[in-house]
């Protein structure tokens, strides 16, 4: 993308537009500590996703590694620290939420469909209302990104009529309709059986294989293996250790050595 | 004694039977707008509006329906402000319907699961977007048996509107049998007109509820 970097070269000479070099990560938090009461969650945490990159989040559960997640789309504030995402300053109280949220998508672990809708309906909702899309246009898209997770049938299903996994999907494409830049799964698959969980994944691995930028929750560790450009392990609330796939096979701290040793 | 039920008796039944059924609109129609917004400040996200609205319907609820037409009726007068009786009992049951109603609401939004405002602000929709497009719709469907049980509550309590002078389908039937005595016969009638009048609503609930609930009973499993 030449001349992206070439506006964005210009953009940063003239003092204006974001504050994003054109190598700049998609995603960065830096030093972001995040308390409950006196509980706290996040101490201190920091890593960087570049573009189209999947990084994948570990830990055990209560090690901070969903709070993280959600930091990002800003669905928790944070006390200290600094988070960028795709040029907005997330940590920044005047920060423009919608904005932010059009370029993040967002995944739960209970897929969270309207149920008072149709897939179709579920999918076409926020193009249409939030972005302007016209109707037909938005049909249009709702059977694309359908067609994408392998759900072209459902248009017309409601959430109850499909199976979890199809859920899940359905939920994925919803998210993907918004175009982001962007994309978090927050334990998409806790919920499910191993072989929905299968179809699920299959559909993330598409995903980063036509290069969407991921950051990702799991605690499927041979699937975060095959996946992930970057696995970054999660204990007592800060980044115990991070690098890519591989560290996985040789941890550098006991306490991911344990872990590991406990998934397999 | 003055002999036997006649036809205008039952014309005298029949007009008292319209404004029970007119002050029923009055304090679903009136109470329902305000109960709606009663019920969306009671979840809006300023503190402010949360008490104020909260505080209001605290004060209703603690006071007799009753109690309150009188205020309306002669309290307003004895300072002043004459007020006709409808006008009184219009605002009264408006304002006694919007607290209740308010508080009702007010519960069926909130019990509508708090991930799903979650996926809705995921996809960048505005705080009004989120409300009108996804808790609303899920919210309507919880709200309806209780809406609809607190109507038929509300037909029946229009009989009060009798204490301010009011001739409503009980006041015409006391009328009635202060000139004939046949309390049996005339209460049983009136009885049974407030009877016919609430039916149709639980009814109508019920169909309501199938009709919302549709996609559900045709749940395949997972």
């Amino acid at each position: 993308m030449p001349e992206i970097a070439a506006i964005n070269q210009k953009a940063n000479q003239a003092g204006i537009g974001p504050a994003t070099a054109p190598a700049s990560p998609v995603v960065m938090l830096k030093d972001v500590h995040k308390s409950f009461g006196s509980l706290k969650v996040l101490d201190g945490v920091s890593f960087e996703v570049g573009r189209g990159e999947v990084t994948v989040i570990i830990g055990r559960s209560g090690s901070g590694k969903s709070t993280a997640l959600r930091c990002i789309d800003r669905f928790e504030r944070i006390n200290s620290g600094e988070i960028l995402v795709c040029g907005h300053r997330v940590d920044d109280p005047g920060l423009d939420l919608r904005a932010l949220r059009q370029d993040v998508g967002i995944v739960f672990q209970s897929y969270n469909l309207f149920p008072h809708l149709t897939i179709e309906q579920n999918i076409i909702l926020a193009p249409c209302a939030v972005k302007r899309v016209p109707k037909p246009a938005a049909k249009e898209l709702a059977r694309r990104v359908l067609a994408q997770v392998g759900l072209e049938d459902k248009l017309h299903a409601y959430p109850e009529q499909l199976s979890g996994g199809q859920q899940q999907r359905a939920a994925i494409a919803r998210s993907l309709a918004m175009q982001p830049k962007v994309m978090l799964f927050d334990e998409v698959t806790s919920a499910l059986d191993p072989e929905l969980t299968g179809e699920v994944l299959k559909v993330i691995e598409r995903l980063a294989a036509d290069g969407m930028t991921m950051v990702m929750v799991t605690h499927e560790m041979g699937f975060a293996r095959g996946i992930a450009d970057q696995i970054v392990f999660m204990h007592r609330g800060r980044v115990h250790e991070a690098g890519p796939p591989e560290m996985l096979a040789s941890p550098r701290t006991p306490e991911l050595s344990q872990f590991v040793g406990a998934g397999l | 004694m003055g002999g036997h039920l006649n036809g205008n008796h039952l014309l005298f039944l029949g007009q008292g039977m319209l404004w029970t059924f007119g002050l029923s609109v009055i304090a679903l129609g009136g109470g329902g707008i305000a109960g709606f917004i009663v019920a969306l400040c009671r979840v809006s996200p300023s503190r402010w509006l949360r008490i104020a609205s909260g505080a209001y319907v605290q004060l209703i609820q603690g006071m007799p329906l009753l109690v309150i037409m009188f205020l309306a009726y002669f309290g307003l007068a004895a300072i002043g402000v004459q007020v006709s009786p409808l006008a009184a009992v219009g605002a009264s049951l408006t304002v006694y319907v919007s607290a209740y109603l308010g508080e009702i609401w007010r519960g069926c939004i909130r019990s509508v699961p708090r991930p799903q405002w979650e996926a809705a602000e995921g996809l960048a929709l505005s705080r009004a977007q989120r409300m009108r497009m996804v808790i609303l719709p899920q919210a309507v469907r919880i709200a309806t048996p209780p809406t609809v049980g607190f109507m038929v509550q509300i037909i029946k309590n229009t009989s009060l509107a009798s204490v301010v002078g009011f001739v409503e389908l009980t006041r015409a039937g006391q009328i009635i049998n202060n000139s004939l005595f046949e309390p049996f016969l005339i209460y049983s009638i009136i009885a049974l007109v407030y009877f016919v009048l609430c039916f149709p609503i639980s009814r109508l609930s019920h169909r309501l509820e199938r009709r919302g609930g549709a996609a559900r009973e045709t749940l395949t499993p997972a």
